[in-house]
């Protein structure tokens, strides 16, 4: 693992008028490193992947790539520079085939001034190899993303955005809407994903998951760190105390019989 | 460590279950593909002795398909970009208007009123893109207003300056020049001439024309049905462009995550809208020789039609051009077709609204297959 982080926010504070958001947090991510940002409901999650991803500018805080600071100035710029945000209800769309899906916004063109067509050859055998890397067995890339299961819409823009050189991959609740074999599946991804030495930021707020595949936690509480361990130093239960803040939780959890 | 569940490559085995007939049902040309043949045969039936098969009654479906056709495209690329034009009729009256007035009453060249028309009239559809992306309204509201707006003002500029809403003198006034013919004119006519040599199709027996062939060329309006057909259809499916407007339709949201440009490809297609609509326009003010301000009343829904009877969703994102092609040729033959068989044409209405229900039906049975919706 290497000294500099690939991306490093510190102390980022945003305030949308009167409000908030966002009140000091601090995280980072080494290569081949998946850093896992546990919080409740309203703890700043979205937000803050969103300034990360260059949609939001902080009101104050640096961030810091190889040791260098940027500034995102819109989400292409965050892109450019390598920093690939996957939405979790926005990642695919449903009625066109996964060829097209995993190309859009960038295909790949031949021919020559203004006779430059699509280059269905490429973009398809792309495609199929991307999947197949990825553990899914395409029956045709045209087929409809509508036909893939959601775990597997994930994967596809997962390989999308490694395809088109993410060295940062921000992974938005991509197991919150998932059954337990897909979830499972999606956890493969990452895995292979961070073997490959891409950084991933896992925001998710199911313990579990995170415990299955993170590197590191950091527990966002109200705008700010809770703080940051790495594996091992934390049991599953007090990441889940940290991230819903307490001692009712617990009482709760153990009144239901277990762990939420 | 996660440990690699067994099952990763194998998940995929719930999507081979896809029969071959389910996969081919899964295409938007397939119900306008059927519905063509299907219209085919009832008229072969039932009017095949009439001379709608004929050359002569080939050429009159023919051109009235191609009209279909020219606003059909447009509004087929527009509509799974995700929105609607309703003011391609009011276009239509205005961009003829505009020619006319330009070229009869003020003394243009005809070129550069075409010309002129072209370019008013593609500011307008720019305008209505402008606004649906600036107040994020429905298109079909922006574009109801520019319905009645345009509408409005062709006939108001038709009587402020001519005291009368049909302007005549347009081919004395084409005579001789050299875009005008692009629109009016008619192509292959030898071929027909030999045709008609070759006693093939019929020649007029009687009048001034006795001996020319009844067919005497190809119109131009034809042609631009076909080039438009053929461009939009390689747009849409061979180039980058294309994969916009489908995305761009399909989840403008996500298509602007990876950087699809989505307005401006939004505007782009209700430019080319009205650039159809004016082709329209020109075509019919050469052919007809005059302007009228009513001309065009209702054509932004027959255009809607045929792109749905040519397998479109509403909603965007899915069609194609072949499909709403085969949709305007079902509405130009049925509408004809109805004549030669002596059928009241009154039924033709009836006839297009229970086409469309079904259309619509069938296709958002076809978007559940895609979508996997249950």
């Amino acid at each position: 693992m290497a000294d500099t982080p690939l991306i490093e926010l510190i102390d980022i504070k945003k305030q949308f008028g009167p409000v908030i958001a966002l009140n000091g947090v601090s995280v980072s991510v080494m290569p081949g490193e998946c850093h896992c940002l546990l919080g409740d409901n309203g703890a700043g999650k979205s937000t803050f992947i969103k300034t990360m991803a260059g949609v939001h500018k902080p009101t104050s805080g640096e961030i810091r790539m190889n040791g260098q600071q940027v500034n995102f100035a819109n989400p292409r710029d965050a892109m450019t520079a390598g920093v690939a945000t996957v939405y979790q209800d926005l990642a695919m769309i449903p009625l066109m085939s996964v060829t097209r899906n995993f190309w859009m916004g960038r295909e790949p063109r031949k021919g020559w001034g203004p006779f430059q067509f699509l280059d269905m050859e490429k973009a398809n055998q792309v495609t199929l190899e991307e999947m197949r890397r990825m553990g899914i067995n395409l029956r045709e890339p045209d087929q409809a993303v509508g036909t893939l299961s959601g775990g597997e819409r994930q994967t596809v823009a997962i390989a999308r955005a490694v395809y088109f050189g993410a060295k940062v991959l921000i992974l938005d609740e991509p197991t919150s809407a998932l059954g337990v074999r897909q979830t499972a599946n999606v956890l493969a991804t990452i895995d292979r994903v961070r073997k490959t030495g891409v950084g991933i930021i896992f925001i998710t707020h199911n313990v579990r998951h995170a415990m299955a595949v993170g590197d590191r936690f950091t527990v966002l509480n109200r705008g700010k760190t809770l703080g940051t361990a790495r594996k091992g130093e934390l049991k599953p239960e007090e990441l889940q105390d940290m991230m819903a803040g307490g001692a009712e939780l617990a009482e709760l959890s153990s009144s239901l019989g277990g762990t939420i | 460590m996660v440990e690699q569940p067994s099952g990763v490559a194998a998940a995929d085995e719930r999507i081979q279950r896809q029969s071959a007939l389910r996969r081919a049902f899964v295409r938007p040309e397939l119900g306008a593909m059927t519905g063509t043949v299907l219209v085919f045969v009832y008229f072969a039936l039932v009017a095949g002795g009439t001379g709608m098969f004929a050359a002569d009654g080939i050429m009159n479906w023919g051109v009235v398909s191609a009209q279909f056709v020219i606003i059909a495209v447009g509004a087929c690329l527009l509509m799974i970009a995700g929105e609607f034009d309703l003011s391609v009729g009011s276009m239509i009256g205005f961009a003829g208007i505009v020619i006319a007035l330009l070229s009869v009453h003020l003394g243009w060249p005809m070129w550069a009123a075409i010309i002129a028309a072209f370019i008013v009239a593609m500011l307008i559809g720019m305008a209505n893109g402008y606004l649906v992306i600036k107040t994020g309204l429905p298109s079909f509201i922006v574009t109801l207003a520019s319905l009645y707006i345009l509408r409005g003002l062709t006939i108001y500029f038709s009587i402020a300056t001519t005291r009368q809403t049909i302007i005549g003198g347009v081919r004395e006034a084409a005579e001789g020049d050299w875009l005008a013919p692009l629109f009016g004119g008619k192509i292959l006519g030898f071929v027909f001439t030999w045709l008609a040599d070759m006693g093939l199709i019929a020649t007029f027996t009687a009048g001034n024309r006795a001996g020319q062939p009844v067919v005497d060329g190809i119109p131009m309006l034809m042609v631009w049905a076909l080039a438009l057909i053929i461009f939009g259809h390689i747009l849409l499916t061979r180039t980058r462009f294309g994969n916009w407007i489908y995305a761009a339709g399909g989840d403008a949201k996500a298509a602007r995550y990876v950087g699809v440009p989505v307005n401006r490809v939004k505007i782009a297609m209700f430019v080319f809208s009205a650039f159809c609509a004016t082709v329209f326009a020109t075509c019919q003010v050469m052919e007809f020789g005059s302007a009228a301000a009513d001309r065009g009343l209702l054509k932004e829904f027959e255009a809607i039609i045929a792109v749905v009877i040519g397998g479109a969703l509403l909603t965007g994102g899915y069609g194609s051009v072949v499909g709403a092609a085969l949709g305007a040729l079902i509405f130009g033959v049925v509408q004809q077709g109805l004549f030669f068989a002596g059928v009241e044409s009154s039924l033709f209405r009836v006839f297009l609204g229970v086409i469309l229900l079904f259309a619509v039906i069938l296709n958002t049975y076809i978007r559940r297959l895609i979508t996997g919706e249950r």
